[in-house]
C-alpha cells in the first residue's frame, strides 16, 4: 500500500486536463455536442451533408466527362463506361477562345494577351507595397489605361477593332476594371461634395448620388442603349460600350461615393479644425489629412463596391453585349451542347466565385495591414 | 511717401473665402444649365426629326400582348397603363414576398453563423460566401433552370392531396372565393390589431405603476389570429376554394405561380438572405457580452434580456443597412426580364417599349416608379433612424 504523498499547500503540481475535454475528442465534445440543441443539429447537419455532398462530387467529377466534342459524344461515353448522368465539360476546352475573348478576331488575341498582362504588371505596385522603386512603377501604372486601350480597340499601327467585336472574359475585364478605375476618384469627388459647405454643390452632389441609388442599374443601361441618343447632337452616334462604361462608372460612383461620405463622417471634426489652424487650404487638408484617414476606414465598403461592380458586368447581357456569361449562354444555343445549362452556369459560377472571393481576401489583408488602432 | 500696391481685384476677391464660394455655385450653376439646356435643345431636335412627340397618350392603346402571369384580370386587348400596373404589382409580388423569405432565412443564417457548433457555422459561411461572390443574374438563371429541368411535366405533375400540383409550367394552387360574410373576418383581423396596439400602451403603462407584467404576446396571437379564426366559424366558414384540375394539355382553375415567378424568388430570396445574415451576425457581435452580463446581475431572466437588453441595441444597428437590403432586393427584382418574369421593367420598359417605339416616355415612366418607391422608402429610413438613434452629450 503505498503512501499518499503529502504536498504544502500550494505546491501540488498541475494535473493533466481531463481526457475529455482534449484533443479530438474535447474538441468535438465542445464544438459539436456541446448540448442538447446542439447534437441535434449537428446530426441533422450531417445528414444534409451527407445527402447533397456525395452526389454533387460524384455528378462533377467522378461521372463526369471532360473531353467530348459534344453532348451526345458524352453521353455515349459515359454508356459504354456504365457510368451514371454527370457532368458534361467538354464545351470549356472546345470554346476556351470564345469564352476568353468573344468574338476577338483570331490573328489578333495576343493583343488581348499582352493587354491582361500589361494589367496585372500595372497592378504589381498599386497592390503590393514593397515593389522596387514603387514611385515610379506608379507613374508607369497611370500610363496603363492609355496602352491597354490602344492595344485594344488598334489604331497607331495597329489594326482597328470594333468595341462589338469584345466578348467573354476580356469584356468582363474592360468592363470592371474600367468602372473600377475611373469610380473611385468620381466617388470622391462626389462624396466632397455632398459634404461641402456650398449649398449648390451639396444640392447637386445629392440629387446625383439619390437618382443614382434609386433605380436599378438594369434601367440605367437601358436608358443608355435606347435613349442616350436622342440627348446627343443629331448624327452622332457613339459606341455602345461606351455607353455602358459611362453607365457602370456613374452608378458605382454613386455608391462610392456613399461609402466614403460613411468614412468622412467618421472623421472626428478636430482633425478639420487642426488642419485649418495649421494654414492649410480645404485641397491640402483634404489630400494630407481628411482622405487618408477617411478612406482607410472605408477600405471594406470600396472594395464591397468593387465587387459589386464587377458582379454587375453580367448584367450587359440584357442589352446585347456578351460578356463571359453572355457567351456562356450562347454555348446553350449552339445545338452541340443544348441543355447544359447547369453545367455552363456552374462554370461561369466558379469563375466569378474565385475572382470575387480575392478580391475580398485582398481587402481584409489591407484592412489587417492598415489598422493602426489597439 | 509710402505706397501699398493693391493685388488685382479679381485676386482680392478669390482669397476672400465668402466670394469665392460664391463665385464657384454661380458658374456651376451656369454650367449645369447651360448642359441641360444643350441635352433638352438636342432631344426636342432630334425628336422632331422623326417625328415624334413627347406624349403619354399611348398608355390608351391596346397593348396587344400577353402577360402570362398577372394578379388582376388583363388581355392583350387591354392598354399598355393596364399592362404597366400589371408589371407594377408583379414587381410588388416578387420584392414582398422575397422580403419575407429572405428575412426569415437571413435572421436564421445569421443566428447560426454565430452558434457554438461547429459544424453548422461552416456550413452556413460556405454559403453565404458562396452566394455573396457570385452575381445575381447567374444565381436566377441557374435556379431557372433547375426549376424547369428537374420539375415534372404536366402529366407527372407532383401532387398534394390532389389540390397542390408542382410541374415545370407553375406551382398551382386552390384559389380562395370569397363570400360576403368573409367580410367580418377581416373586420375581426383590423380590429384585433388596433386592440393589441392599445393593450400593448397599456400593458406598458401597468408595468411602469405597479410591475405587473402581462404576457401581450400570447393575448397578441390570440387577438390577431384566434379572433378572427373564431369569427370565421361563426359566420359559417364564408370561404371556398376553386381547385385546379388537369384538364386537356394544362391545369385549369386555381392559382398559379409560374416557374419564372418560382426561380426570381427563390433566387432573390437566397441571394438576400446572405447579406442579411452578414447583418444580423455584425448587429448582434455589436452589442457587448457586458450588456447581457449586466442585466443578468440585475437579476433580468434571460428571455426578457433577450427581448429588453440586446434585441432592442442590435437592432438599431441592423434596421438601417437591412432596408437598404430591402431596397437593393427589389430593384434586383428587375433582373426578371432574363428569364422572361413580367414586372415593370419587362413590360412598359420593355415589350411596350418595343412595340411603340416610345423611349423617352417607357424610360421615364420606369424611372420615375422605381424612384418614388427608393426615395420614399428612404425616407421613412431617415425617419425612423433619427427617432430611434441613441441620444449623446
Amino acid at each position: 500500500m503505498s503512501e499518499k504523498q503529502q504536498y504544502a499547500p500550494g505546491t501540488h503540481p498541475s494535473l493533466p486536463p481531463p481526457a475529455n475535454t482534449v484533443g479530438v475528442i474535447g474538441w468535438v465534445r465542445s464544438n459539436l455536442l456541446s448540448s442538447p440543441s446542439n447534437v441535434i443539429l449537428t446530426i441533422l447537419t450531417v445528414y444534409f451533408l451527407y445527402v447533397i455532398i456525395p452526389p454533387t462530387i460524384h455528378w462533377l467529377f467522378l461521372d463526369a466527362v471532360f473531353t467530348s466534342s459534344s453532348r451526345a459524344e458524352c453521353r455515349e461515353i459515359e454508356a459504354a463506361a456504365g457510368m451514371d448522368r454527370g457532368a458534361c465539360w467538354g464545351f470549356v476546352t472546345k470554346r476556351f477562345g470564345q469564352f476568353v475573348y468573344g468574338y476577338y478576331p483570331d490573328p489578333e488575341r495576343w493583343r488581348a494577351d499582352l493587354a491582361f498582362f500589361v494589367l496585372l504588371a500595372s497592378l504589381i505596385p498599386l497592390l503590393w507595397d514593397k515593389t522596387p522603386k514603387r514611385r515610379q512603377c506608379l507613374y508607369a501604372t497611370l500610363a496603363a489605361p492609355f496602352v491597354i486601350y490602344w492595344l485594344l480597340t488598334g489604331g497607331f499601327g495597329l489594326e482597328p477593332i470594333a468595341t462589338d467585336k469584345f466578348g467573354g472574359f476580356l469584356l468582363t475585364m474592360v468592363i470592371g476594371v474600367t468602372g473600377i478605375f475611373f469610380s473611385l476618384p468620381l466617388g470622391i469627388l462626389l462624396a466632397l461634395g455632398r459634404q461641402s459647405n456650398m449649398p449648390v454643390l451639396r444640392i447637386i452632389c445629392v440629387t446625383f448620388i439619390e437618382f443614382i441609388r434609386g433605380v436599378p442599374l438594369i434601367t440605367l443601361l437601358f436608358v443608355a442603349s435606347t435613349m442616350l441618343s436622342y440627348f446627343l447632337p443629331p448624327g452622332t452616334n457613339f459606341d455602345l460600350l461606351l455607353r455602358v462604361l459611362i453607365m457602370v462608372t456613374l452608378f458605382s460612383a454613386a455608391y462610392i461615393a456613399e461609402v466614403v461620405r460613411g468614412g468622412l463622417q467618421a472623421i472626428p471634426k478636430g482633425q478639420q479644425e487642426a488642419a485649418d489652424a495649421m494654414g492649410l487650404k480645404y485641397w491640402q487638408s483634404m489630400r494630407l489629412i481628411i482622405l487618408p484617414q477617411a478612406l482607410k476606414i472605408s477600405i471594406p465598403g470600396i472594395v464591397n463596391t468593387f465587387i459589386g461592380l464587377y458582379k454587375d458586368t453580367t448584367l450587359v447581357i440584357v442589352i446585347g453585349l456578351f460578356d463571359l456569361l453572355g457567351v456562356a449562354r450562347g454555348t446553350l444555343s449552339d445545338t452541340n451542347w443544348q441543355a447544359l445549362s447547369t453545367e455552363v452556369y456552374i462554370f461561369v459560377a466558379i469563375f466569378f466565385f474565385i475572382s470575387c472571393m480575392s478580391m475580398a481576401r485582398y481587402s481584409l489583408y489591407l484592412e489587417k495591414k492598415l489598422h493602426t488602432g489597439h | 511717401m509710402e505706397t501699398t500696391k493693391q493685388p488685382p481685384l479679381f485676386y482680392r476677391l478669390w482669397n476672400d473665402k465668402e466670394t469665392r464660394s460664391t463665385i464657384i455655385q454661380i458658374v456651376t450653376i451656369a454650367l449645369l444649365f447651360s448642359f441641360i439646356f444643350y441635352l433638352a435643345r438636342n432631344a426636342v431636335v432630334n425628336l422632331e426629326a422623326i417625328g415624334k412627340g413627347y406624349s403619354f397618350r399611348f398608355l390608351s392603346d391596346p397593348a396587344s400582348y400577353d402577360i402570362n402571369q398577372t394578379l388582376i384580370e388583363y388581355n392583350s386587348r387591354d392598354s399598355h397603363l393596364r399592362a404597366t400596373i400589371v408589371g407594377l404589382l408583379n414587381t410588388a409580388l416578387v420584392a414582398i414576398t422575397g422580403i419575407i423569405l429572405a428575412t426569415i432565412l437571413g435572421f436564421v443564417f445569421g443566428v447560426l453563423r454565430l452558434s457554438k457548433n461547429w459544424l453548422i457555422n461552416r456550413v452556413v459561411y460556405v454559403y453565404i460566401e458562396y452566394m455573396r461572390n457570385v452575381p445575381l443574374l447567374l444565381h436566377i438563371l441557374l435556379v431557372h433552370g433547375v426549376v424547369v429541368n428537374t420539375l415534372p411535366k404536366v402529366r407527372q405533375a407532383i401532387s398534394i392531396q390532389d389540390s397542390i400540383f408542382l410541374t415545370n409550367r407553375g406551382f398551382y394552387t386552390p384559389k380562395p372565393l370569397f363570400e360576403p360574410a368573409f367580410w367580418a373576418v377581416v373586420i375581426a383581423f383590423v380590429i384585433g390589431i388596433v386592440f393589441i396596439i392599445w393593450f400593448k400602451r397599456y400593458a406598458k403603462r401597468v408595468q411602469d405603476q405597479t410591475g405587473k407584467i402581462y404576457p401581450v404576446f400570447w393575448i397578441g396571437v390570440g387577438a390577431v389570429i384566434g379572433v378572427p379564426i373564431i369569427v370565421f366559424f361563426l359566420a359559417g366558414s364564408p370561404l371556398e376554394w376553386d381547385i385546379p384540375a388537369l384538364k386537356g394539355f394544362n391545369f385549369k382553375g386555381g392559382m398559379v405561380l409560374r416557374p419564372e415567378y418560382l426561380a426570381l424568388w427563390l433566387a432573390l430570396s437566397l441571394y438576400t438572405a446572405a447579406f442579411i445574415a452578414e447583418i444580423v451576425r455584425a448587429g448582434i457581435q455589436a452589442i457587448s457580452h457586458g450588456q447581457t452580463e449586466a442585466a443578468y446581475a440585475l437579476g433580468i431572466r434571460p428571455n426578457r434580456t433577450m427581448q429588453l437588453v440586446v434585441i432592442p441595441q442590435a437592432l438599431r444597428v441592423i434596421i438601417p443597412p437591412l432596408s437598404s437590403q430591402y431596397l437593393n432586393l427589389t430593384k434586383n427584382s428587375s433582373l426578371a426580364i432574363a428569364i422572361g418574369y413580367m414586372d415593370i421593367v419587362a413590360t412598359i420598359g420593355g415589350i411596350s417599349l418595343n412595340q411603340t417605339g416610345r423611349e423617352m416616355e417607357c424610360m421615364t415612366i420606369v424611372l420615375a416608379i422605381y424612384l418614388t418607391f427608393s426615395l420614399s422608402i428612404s425616407a421613412f429610413m431617415n425617419w425612423y433612424n433619427k427617432r430611434i438613434k441613441l441620444v449623446e452629450r
